[in-house]
C-alpha cells in the first residue's frame, strides 16, 4: 500500500487491505464468459428426472487477455536460473508461440528462424512474480480518488472483489516490469478487514481494462487479515472487532455461516426444492471451503498464525499463504507440517508492534525449515527490486551459516509464489510448454548492479532497456513532465 | 562519541555496552575508501587516535603504540552517514508512546529540539550500527504547522552521548505538505513562511518585548537563528516549481543557508539549483508519480543533478527513515547500476559512496567533522567483507569515535534463539 514509506501505514503495508467477491468461480476461469447467470429448471412440474438446478456464472468478469505477437527466440550462452532451483551455465533457452520450447546446455536445439540473442555475461530467469501487490488499487498518484483497496465500511467484506478497484493506468505496473521484471502479480484487497475480499491475479500487461490484464484461468484468492489492523480500524469505532478476541470470534462466526450456506446449496443440489437465497460474500467463502479459492492470510505473529491454522481445521479449509509473516521463522516446523507458504519481506520491521520481531533471516530460516518461502513486496517501490530483496535475504541466511544456492533464492520470487497462487503449472519456471514469461538480466539478478534488459510476457517482448519504443507509458503519464523517460 | 566521558556517564554507559576507551588503532591492508568521491586505494592504512582520523591512504606509517587490525582482502570506509532519519526518535512508529518524531499538538514549533528525545538505546540504532551506519541527521516531523523544529547530528555509538551537534538545521515542510499545514494552499504556506520570518526579525530587534499571535518567543528565536544563517534551513520540497520558489527566498532573506530535501523533480531545474549553490539531500529511487508534486520522478534524478553541478547526496526522506537507514548502500548501488541503462543517468561508484557518507555531511556544513576518512574527522570507520554497496556484503567491524562497537543487537538475538524453531529441553525463554 501506499503510505509514507516506513511510517505506520495504516492501510497498507500490512496495515490494511481490501477485497471482493463474486459468485462461484470455477476452476475453468480461462474459458469465455458463460452465457447466462441463471438457468431455470426446464421441468415445470418439478418431478422429472432431468431437473436442472439454479446455477450461477462463476466467471462474470472473464479475462480478455490475449498474448501479443513475438518472434521465435533463442537466448544463448547465458546463465539460467530456471525458477525451481536449477541453474545452467552457458545455457540456452528457446521460446516460440508464447511458450517455452527448450532449455538446456549449449547443445540445446534452436528452432529454425529463431532470433538469436547472445546472452554472454547475462542471466535469464522466469518472469518475476509478486504474490502481494496493491498496484492499481492503491496506485500512483496516492490520492483518495483512486485509493480503492479497502472497503472499510465493515470488518467482513467477503463480497468485494479487488479487480473492481484496480485502475489499469497505474504507472506502477510499468515500473514493476521495467525495473523489476515482474510479469505476473496478485492484487489483494487491503488488511483493514478480517475478510477483505477477493484478490485478482494479473499478467503485468498494459491494457485498457482490468479484464485485459487478468491471468487466464488463475484461481481467485480470498484476503483475510489477523491482528492489529482489523481491531484498530473497527475498535476505534467502538465496533467489533476491538480486540484479537473479537477478530477470532467474528472470523469463526463468519465461517460458521459459510459452512451453513454451503450445506444449503449442497442440499439443494442433491434434493432440489427452492434454491437458497444467494449471498455474494458467502459465494466466495463457499468456494474457499471447496478449495477453488485460495486463502491469503495477512498475519504477522507466530502465535496468531497457529490459531488461524486451528481455525482452518475447525471449518475445513486450508490456508495457501500467510502474508508478511514476520514471525514465520519461529514456527517453520508448524508451517511445513501444514503445507502453508509464507510471503515475507526481506527485512521490514518495527513499523508496528506486531512487526517488532522481524529479522533479516526470516526468509532463509523458513526455507531451511523445509517450509515454502516467498519474497513479496506489498509496496510500489520494492516490487521494482524483488530480486534485490531476495538477494539480501539470501546473504543474511548465508551469513548465519545456511547453505542456500543462488538458484534457490530465485525460486522465492518465481516458482514458489506461482504455486501459492495456483498458476505454478503455467508460469513461474522455465520448462517446455510453460508460458514464455522471461527476463534477461544484464548481470546476476542477485547483484545490486544488475537490471532487466529485456522482459517477455507470453513470448512478446514488452520491455527492452535498449529500445525506447519498448517502454510502456500509462495514460496518466502521457503529456506530463517526464513522459517516456527512463524511470 | 568521543567526548570525554565523565565517571557518571561511564557508569551509565556500562549498562549499555561498556565502550572501550578510544585508543590508537591502525587498520592495515584493506581497500580504503576515503568517502570524498576519490577512488579506492588498495592496500591502504587508516590510523585513528583519540577518536579521530589521523591519516588514511597509501604509505601511511603505523604508529608504534597502535593496535593493529588486519583488513587484508577487505574494504575500509568511513561509516555510513544518514542524510535524513528519525533515528533515536522512534522505536515503533505505530506505538504512539514510543514515537517522538512530531510535536503533535504542542503549541511550539520551530523551537522544538530533537535532542532531549533521542534514545541511544533504541533498537533501531543498534540494528543500523551493525549495518555500518555510524552517524545520522535526525529530523523532526512537522505536526500542524510548517516548521518542525531543530534537527541534530548524532552518532550511533553504544553509549549515552549520542548528540554530536545540536541545532544543525531547522526543518520546514513546503510543497503539498506545507500547503496542508498552512491552511490548504501553497500560497498560504509561502505567506506563512515569510510572515513568520518577519516576526522573527522583529524578535531580533526587540526580544524582550516580543509578542506575537503567530509565534512564541522561543519559536521566534529559533527562526532568528535561521535568518542569521547560524542554523541551516532544510526545506522539504518535491515539485520543480516549488523548488524554484524556495530558491527565491534568498532575495529577501540573504543570510539563509538553504538545503533541499526530497527534490524528486530536481533534475528539471538542476541548472538553477546549481547556480544558487544550494545543496540537495535527495530521495534516491523515487520513480513514480506518487503525488502530483512528483510527476517527473525518475531514478536518474540524482545523476542528472550531479551532472548539472548540483551538490547532491542521498537521504531517505520520509522513506523508512526510522528503521531502515541500512538501505543506503543498496540505494547507492542502484544508482551505479543505472549507468548501464541508455538514457539514464547514474553515479560512478566513487560518487555513489560519497553520496551516503561525506555528501550529506557536507550539505549540512559538517564535512569537517564527519563523513570521510580525511584527517581530523571523527573516527567512524567500517571494515566490510566486500564491496560495501553490494547486497551480499556486510560489516565485520565498526568503529565510532575510534571505539570498536559491538555488532550485537536484538534481531541477532532473535535469530540465534530461533535458529531451530523447536523447543529443546527447556522453553525458548531459557535460551
Amino acid at each position: 500500500m501506499r503510505k509514507p514509506k516506513g511510517s505506520p501505514n495504516i492501510f497498507i503495508s500490512g496495515l490494511v487491505g481490501a477485497g471482493l467477491i463474486l459468485g462461484g468461480l470455477s476452476p475453468a476461469l480461462a474459458e469465455g464468459p458463460q452465457s447466462s447467470s441463471r438457468d431455470k429448471d426446464s421441468d415445470k412440474d418439478g418431478k422429472g428426472d432431468k431437473i436442472e438446478r439454479v446455477s450461477f456464472n462463476k466467471n462474470p468478469f472473464p479475462s480478455t487477455y490475449r498474448r501479443y505477437g513475438g518472434r521465435p527466440t533463442a537466448i544463448t550462452n547465458v546463465t539460467i536460473f530456471d525458477g525451481e532451483g536449477g541453474r545452467i551455465d552457458n545455457g540456452v533457452v528457446t521460446f516460440a508461440d508464447g511458450l517455452v520450447v527448450g532449455i538446456g546446455g549449449a547443445d540445446t536445439a534452436i528452432p529454425k528462424g529463431a532470433v538469436i540473442i547472445d546472452g554472454g555475461g547475462k542471466y535469464v530467469t522466469p518472469g518475476i512474480i509478486d504474490i502481494h501487490s496493491h498496484l492499481g488499487n492503491y496506485p500512483s498518484p496516492s490520492v483518495d480518488a483512486v485509493a480503492d483497496g479497502n472497503e472499510v465500511t465493515g470488518p467482513v467484506t467477503a463480497d468485494v472483489w479487488a479487480e473492481h478497484g484496480v485502475w489499469p493506468q497505474d504507472p506502477g505496473f510499468s515500473r514493476a516490469m521495467a525495473n523489476g521484471g515482474i510479469t505476473s502479480l496478485q492484487i489483494l484487497p487491503g488488511s483493514a478487514n478480517l475478510f477483505g475480499g477477493r484478490s485478482v491475479t494479473l499478467k503485468n500487461i498494459p491494457a485498457r481494462t482490468v479484464q485485459g490484464m487478468k491471468f487466464p484461468g488463475a484461481p481467485y484468492g480470498l484476503k483475510m487479515a489477523c491482528g492489529e489492523n482489523p481491531k484498530r480500524v473497527y475498535g476505534s469505532r467502538r465496533q467489533k472487532p476491538g480486540s484479537r478476541m473479537g477478530n477470532l470470534a467474528l472470523n469463526r462466526q463468519t465461517w460458521a455461516r459459510a459452512v451453513e450456506y454451503k450445506r444449503k446449496w449442497d442440499d439443494y443440489q442433491q434434493k432440489g426444492g427452492t434454491p437458497p437465497a444467494r449471498d455474494i460474500g458467502m459465494d466466495t467463502l463457499k468456494l474457499a471451503l471447496e478449495g477453488e479459492i485460495k486463502i491469503h492470510n495477512h498475519c504477522y505473529r507466530a502465535d496468531e498464525m497457529a490459531q488461524v491454522i486451528d481455525m482452518a481445521k475447525e471449518f475445513g479449509y486450508t490456508v495457501s499463504t500467510f502474508h508478511h509473516a514476520v514471525e514465520s521463522y519461529k514456527i517453520g516446523d508448524l508451517l511445513k507440517a501444514n503445507n502453508i507458504c509464507s510471503a515475507m519481506w526481506a527485512d521490514w520491521w518495527g513499523f508496528k508492534l506486531e512487526a517488532y520481531d522481524g529479522i533479516p533471516e526470516n526468509v532463509p530460516l523458513v526455507h531451511q525449515a523445509g517450509a515454502c518461502a516467498i519474497v513479496h513486496s506489498d509496496d510500489q517501490d520494492q516490487i521494482q527490486r524483488l530480486n534485490q530483496e531476495a538477494a539480501k535475504a539470501l546473504a543474511d541466511g548465508r551469513r548465519m551459516g545456511l547453505e542456500i544456492s543462488d538458484a534457490t533464492a530465485i525460486s522465492w520470487i518465481t516458482f514458489n509464489p506461482a504455486k501459492a497462487m495456483g498458476i505454478g503449472e503455467r508460469t513461474g519456471s522455465l520448462k517446455p510448454k510453460k508460458m514464455a514469461d522471461i527476463v534477461l538480466w544484464n548481470g546476476n539478478p542477485l547483484s545490486v548492479y544488475s537490471r532487466p534488459e529485456k522482459v517477455w510476457i507470453d513470448g512478446a517482448m514488452l520491455y527492452d532497456a535498449l529500445d525506447p519504443n519498448r517502454r510502456p507509458v500509462s495514460d496518466f503519464e502521457l503529456g506530463q513532465p517526464g513522459e517516456g523517460d527512463t524511470k | 562519541m568521543k567526548r570525554i566521558i565523565t565517571s557518571l556517564a561511564l557508569a551509565l554507559a556500562a549498562s549499555i555496552a561498556a565502550p572501550v576507551a578510544a585508543q590508537t588503532v591502525a587498520i592495515t591492508g584493506g581497500k580504503v575508501v576515503i568517502g570524498d568521491g576519490s577512488a579506492p586505494i588498495d592496500g591502504g592504512t587508516v590510523v585513528i587516535r583519540d577518536g579521530k582520523i589521523v591519516a588514511a591512504g597509501a604509505n601511511v606509517p603505523v604508529p608504534a603504540d597502535a593496535t593493529r587490525v588486519d583488513a587484508t582482502g577487505k574494504w575500509v570506509t568511513p561509516g555510513l552517514f544518514a542524510g535524513f532519519s528519525r533515528l533515536g526518535l522512534i522505536e515503533i512508529n505505530a506505538v504512539r508512546q514510543t514515537n517522538d518524531a512530531s510535536g503533535g499538538e504542542s503549541s511550539f514549533s520551530a523551537a522544538i529540539d530533537v535532542v532531549p528525545a533521542i534514545n541511544p538505546e533504541a533498537v533501531p540504532i543498534a540494528v543500523n550500527r551493525a549495518a555500518g551506519l555510524t552517524r545520522a541527521l535526525v529530523v523532526p516531523s512537522a505536526s500542524d504547522t510548517i516548521f518542525a523544529g531543530k534537527g541534530a547530528m548524532i552518532d550511533l555509538g553504544a553509549d549515552y552521548d549520542a548528540v554530536t551537534r545540536s541545532n544543525v538545521f531547522q526543518y520546514v515542510e513546503m510543497g503539498e505538505g506545507g500547503a496542508a499545514r498552512a491552511g490548504g494552499s501553497r500560497a498560504a504556506a509561502h505567506l506563512l513562511l515569510r510572515t513568520m520570518f518577519a516576526e522573527a526579525k522583529r524578535y531580533t530587534r526587540a526580544p524582550n518585548s516580543f509578542e506575537s499571535d503567530m509565534l512564541t518567543a522561543v519559536d521566534a528565536k529559533a527562526l532568528a537563528d535561521v535568518l542569521a544563517g547560524r542554523t541551516r534551513l532544510l526545506v522539504h520540497v518535491e515539485r520543480a516549481s516549488d523548488i524554484l520558489e524556495i530558491l527565491k527566498l534568498r532575495a529577501d532573506f540573504p543570510a539563509l543557508k538553504l538545503v533541499l530535501a526530497g527534490a524528486s523533480e530536481g533534475w528539471r531545474v538542476a541548472p538553477q539549483i546549481a547556480a544558487a549553490n544550494v545543496p540537495v539531500i535527495a530521495s534516491a529511487l523515487n520513480d513514480l508519480p506518487e503525488s502530483f508534486e512528483k510527476l517527473a520522478a525518475t531514478q536518474s534524478n540524482i545523476g542528472r543533478m550531479k551532472n548539472a553541478g548540483v551538490n547532491v547526496s542521498i537521504g531517505m526522506v520520509n522513506d523508512r527513515d526510522a528503521h531502515q537507514l541500512r538501505y543506503a548502500p543498496q540505494y547507492a548501488g542502484n544508482l551505479v547500476a543505472l549507468n548501464k541503462i541508455p538514457g539514464a543517468a547514474g553515479l560512478s561508484w566513487d560518487e555513489a559512496f560519497a553520496a551516503i557518507t561525506s555528501g550529506p555531511a557536507e550539505a549540512m556544513g559538517l564535512g569537517a567533522i564527519a563523513g570521510s576518512l580525511k584527517p581530523g574527522r571523527v573516527g567512524d570507520v567500517v571494515i566490510w567483507d566486500a564491496d560495501p554497496l553490494e547486497l551480499s556484503s556486510a560489516p565485520s567491524a565498526v568503529f565510532i569515535d575510534g571505539v570498536r562497537q559491538s555488532l550485537d543487537n536484538r534481531q541477532q538475538r532473535l535469530r540465534d534463539r530461533y535458529r531451530t524453531p523447536q523447543e529443546g529441553s527447556l522453553p525458548k525463554a531459557y535460551e
